[in-house]
């Protein structure tokens, strides 16, 4: 038996890695040109504060086993169901590759910051996202649009996310933690620099969250602000004002801050939605569809499409790799 | 009053009237006469008190207008403006030609007959006559020798031409009734069953004219080229007969009378009252924000002709058509109705649409905005401004203002580009909102919180006067359409598509043409607002080239997340947005202009194509001269 896995994330490498370890060849297909891109620059993970790079090197090393082959670069564009029951895929350029099963492993992208014009991305230099926030952690290189040491930075909740005017009223389920997490990183490295978290619900879901939460402000003294920020402008001093309204005062509020950080969510990835489209599995908002959220979660409407990781839903990197686990086995199921 | 009593009444006048009548025109008088007669003295009874009434209403600011311009040259301006719209009917032609005719045919064709008629008349009976023998001419003057008077032969036919005009426009109304589409119009409005009675008896007056002339001239031989083969028609059926005759005259009467006597209590009162409507405007009146007696005429010049319905965006997209301009102003004019009058007034865009295309020229904003003032007339936010107090003003002597306003605040990439452009046109500037936001007071106001936004007024009033700024500019079409037509201020005010094209004019901006092709959109409250229209295409066409789209500037689509409705829901808005964002996608172009920050917000992201605003176009094309 051979399974195509479309997408070389923690999910899709996972997957692959239980499936060789079962003697199934694997065809991993990835869009850019390494694999765990979207790890690649972070700096620590939830709940533990584990180093990004550590996670990135254990599961480079699941690639080599050699009933795995990472075809890099590779942008597969379409999927089509054969008439003996097998997949065909096809990529950018032109190649077929066919396979007994498919595995959607194609993830997410972040929600694109620029779609918020109030808040000032892309036109102010001290608005940041949480991305780059995380890469200027890794890289230790935390500064405001001058190139200065930031006295006090902003994190706002939920950009893009349970936001009906961007047309996404779901919640990405991992930015509150990843907030805190980062408020906690910039706290360590500069505990001077006064930081604010601006949210509307903290949603501390998992284990050891809500102690992340606490420990952020008992011993880092982050300090939190229910209520949305509306507008955002640049000073003349390269900072930016932000105007929100503290809903737990029920008083509106004007603050300076050297950065904003805007807390992306996550959106269904260009692949998602061009794939899950064409094999008909096309969920709400581009998300893939799943056969049943309880216990066929990663099988789909067409026999032999399996689907795991962030193409059916927000999620966190831990969680990725338990649900790639999870499909291995649903596939190895089918070929029983 | 009750019913029998009226009847009394009625009956009591009408013998009173006849014996009187009767009296005088022996020889030119029959009974039959009389429901006409009486229609129209109770028209002129029921239109002198409804005017007399509507005009001793006009607030004190419409009445010195009235006074002030009574006898100027706006007359000639009016007199005009009545006929060709009042009688040919010309913007509605404009709209469509079918729809034009059948109009004109009815109102000028009958227009014609009264009066051709009249001077027939005249000239059969150079000694005197009571009015309806004109009315019913061919019943008094019977004679075959057609040289009875001078030119009888050219008035029979005269007559005859005009009736086949009024009922060719006749038989065209009759076929919009059942099939619009040919003239022009997916949508005909609901009428209430007094209009409907009233345009049954309107529908029966020329064909029953038609008969009794025709059986006048089966006995007697009289008429134009018309008249006299279906008199020798009805001849050779048999029904010359002076019995039947009299029947066919008497029934033509009341349709007359029946007819005249409904229309000040129905739509056909818009005859009258548009001519008045017209008069008062063109000496300058306008609607307030209260009901007035010019409200009244407005309500009542209102044809009911529901040209408002089809190029309402609510309508077209939403299927909505419960609270057009027709609507609402029915909603006013039955008092048992104004229950209803609140979600008709509430559910409403205010994108201008109607208001361009009435016929009639109705404020139709202004007067739904008079019913949300009303509603929200109980409404007390005092001491809500306290924070009004901090707000300083700024001494900006040869400086201009700069108003970005709140909308432009959530776009910044439109603040900053003006800013790039005042510095790039060396233009010293105060940016008035920059730090302390106070909304212009348009969005409260158009939702009819009137006393909130006179609160917002007059800080900023006292704000720009006091700074002594020379010029004021601003980039949201809606605080741009308050500053100039709800503020008094001092100095002139430009939107920033105003300024930028007479900064381009002037050389003190230099643009480059990059070779992008833009679709412009017309935002409502710039264009059908302030008819803002060419201004921001100059700008455009000086550094892009730009494409015109399917509907624009008059018949510009509403972007659907204007601040006018607060009942749509966010799937609404898309769906208007969707439609107007598809007309100016149509023509493929590489970016999509406009010149308001709501617009600006409602594409954007719509669809992959780049939205911008025309402040941003230019800053990215300046050209600075070295010195």
């Amino acid at each position: 038996m051979n399974v195509s896995i479309i997408g070389a994330g923690p999910s899709g490498i996972e997957a692959a890695n239980v499936l060789a370890k079962q003697g199934v060849a694997v065809t991993l297909f990835e869009k850019s040109s390494s694999a765990l891109k979207n790890i690649a620059d972070k700096a620590f993970l939830f709940p533990n504060f584990a180093a990004a790079a550590d996670i990135v090197e254990i599961m480079n090393k699941k690639l080599l086993s050699q009933n795995i082959t990472l075809k890099t670069d590779t942008d597969i564009v379409g999927l089509v169901r054969e008439d003996n029951g097998g997949w065909k895929t096809v990529d950018s350029k032109g190649q077929s590759h066919y396979s007994d099963a498919v595995l959607l492993a194609t993830g997410y992208t972040p929600f694109d910051a620029h779609r918020k014009e109030e808040l000032g991305y892309g036109i102010y230099g001290g608005v940041v996202t949480s991305l780059e926030m995380e890469k200027m952690i890794r890289y230790d290189q935390v500064v405001n649009s001058l190139g200065e040491r930031p006295k006090r930075v902003a994190f706002l909740q939920c950009v893009g996310s349970r936001d009906e005017k961007s047309g996404n009223h779901y919640c990405s389920k991992i930015c509150c933690v990843t907030a805190v997490k980062q408020a906690i990183e910039l706290k360590k490295r500069m505990p001077d620099t006064e930081v604010y978290v601006f949210y509307m619900d903290l949603r501390m879901w998992g284990q050891h969250f809500e102690e992340l939460y606490r420990q952020s402000q008992q011993e880092y003294g982050v300090r939190y602000v229910r209520g949305r920020i509306s507008e955002a402008a640049g000073t003349f001093d390269g900072r930016v004002q932000i105007k929100a309204e503290d809903t737990l005062m029920g008083l509106p509020l004007k603050m300076t801050t050297d950065l904003l950080v805007l807390m992306v969510g996550m959106e269904a990835s260009e692949g998602t939605r061009c794939l899950a489209k064409a094999t008909g599995i096309c969920g709400d908002y581009g998300f893939a569809q799943t056969k049943d959220p309880h216990i066929d979660d990663c099988l789909t409407a067409q026999e032999g499409l399996f689907a795991c990781g962030t193409c059916k839903r927000p999620m966190s990197i831990n969680d990725a790799v338990n649900d790639g686990r999870a499909a291995a086995l649903a596939i190895l199921d089918m070929a029983k | 009053m009750s019913w029998p009593f009226l009847v009394f009444v009625i009956l009591y006048w009408m013998a009173a009237l006849g014996l009187m009548v009767w009296a005088v025109f022996k020889p030119l008088f029959s009974v039959f006469v009389l429901p006409f007669v009486l229609g129209v003295v109770l028209l002129l009874f029921f239109s002198i008190v409804k005017y007399w009434r509507w005009i001793h209403s006009f607030d004190k600011l419409q009445r010195a207008i009235i006074r002030k311009n009574i006898w100027s040259w706006r007359f000639l301006p009016a007199v005009w403006e009545a006929f060709r719209e009042g009688l040919l009917h010309w913007r509605i032609t404009k709209k469509n030609i079918l729809l034009g005719y059948m109009h004109r045919s009815l109102a000028f064709g009958w227009f014609l007959l009264i009066v051709v008629g009249a001077v027939q008349a005249m000239q059969a009976f150079p000694n005197g006559h009571p009015m309806w023998v004109a009315i019913f001419f061919n019943y008094f003057e019977p004679e075959v020798d057609l040289s009875a008077f001078k030119h009888a032969t050219l008035f029979a036919n005269l007559m005859d031409g005009l009736l086949i005009y009024v009922l060719s426009g006749l038989m065209l109304a009759m076929l919009k009734k059942v099939w619009s589409r040919p003239l022009g119009m997916k949508r005909t409005t609901k009428h209430t069953v007094m209009d409907r009675v009233a345009k049954l008896a309107l529908w029966c007056i020329f064909p029953l004219r038609l008969l009794s002339e025709g059986v006048t001239s089966s006995l007697y031989g009289n008429g134009g080229f018309m008249i006299r083969p279906l008199g020798d028609l009805i001849n050779e059926i048999g029904l010359a007969d002076p019995a039947f005759e009299y029947t066919c005259w008497l029934l033509y009467s009341v349709a007359l009378g029946t007819f005249f006597s409904l229309m000040p209590f129905s739509r056909y009162m818009h005859i009258f009252t548009e001519v008045f409507l017209i008069y008062f405007r063109q000496l300058g009146v306008r609607d307030s924000d209260t009901k007035s007696g010019y409200t009244m005429f407005e309500l009542s010049a209102c044809s009911r002709c529901g040209i408002c319905i089809d190029g309402c965006p609510m309508n077209r997209e939403l299927g909505i058509v419960n609270m057009q301009g027709v609507y609402m102003l029915q909603s006013i004019r039955n008092l048992e109705q104004q229950k209803n009058a609140e979600p008709i007034a509430e559910n409403c865009l205010m994108c201008d649409r109607c208001v361009a295309d009435c016929p009639v020229g109705i404020d139709l904003s202004v007067v739904r905005r008079q019913v949300r003032i009303k509603n929200k007339a109980a409404i007390d936010s005092k001491g809500g401004y306290g924070y009004l107090r901090d707000v300083q003003p700024f001494n900006a002597i040869g400086r201009v203002a700069y108003f970005g306003g709140c909308m432009s605040h959530l776009t910044p990439g439109i603040t900053k580009s003006m800013e790039t452009i005042f510095d790039a046109a060396g233009q010293k500037y105060w940016y008035i909102d920059r730090d302390e936001t106070i909304c212009c007071g348009r969005p409260l106001l158009q939702q009819g919180f009137e006393h909130q936004a006179f609160e917002l007024r007059r800080k900023n009033t006292e704000m720009i006067v006091n700074s002594k700024a020379t010029l004021l500019v601003t980039s949201c079409p809606i605080c741009y359409q308050s500053f100039k037509k709800e503020y008094k201020l001092p100095i002139p005010v430009m939107h920033h598509t105003e300024y930028i094209d007479m900064l381009i004019r002037s050389g003190r901006l230099n643009l480059r043409k990059d070779d992008r092709k833009v679709t412009y959109h017309d935002p409502c409250e710039l264009g059908r607002g302030c008819g803002i229209y060419d201004q921001p295409r100059d700008v455009l066409r000086a550094t892009t080239t730009l494409l015109p789209t399917r509907e624009e500037r008059e018949h510009s689509l509403c972007c659907g997340f204007n601040l006018g409705n607060p009942l749509l829901d966010t799937e609404q808005q898309t769906a208007i947005r969707n439609a107007a964002r598809d007309n100016l996608l149509q023509p493929n172009p590489d970016v999509v202009a406009t010149a308001c920050p709501m617009c600006k917000k409602a594409f954007q992201h719509a669809d992959e194509t780049p939205v911008k605003d025309i402040a941003e176009i230019v800053a990215e094309n300046i050209v600075l001269k070295s010195k």
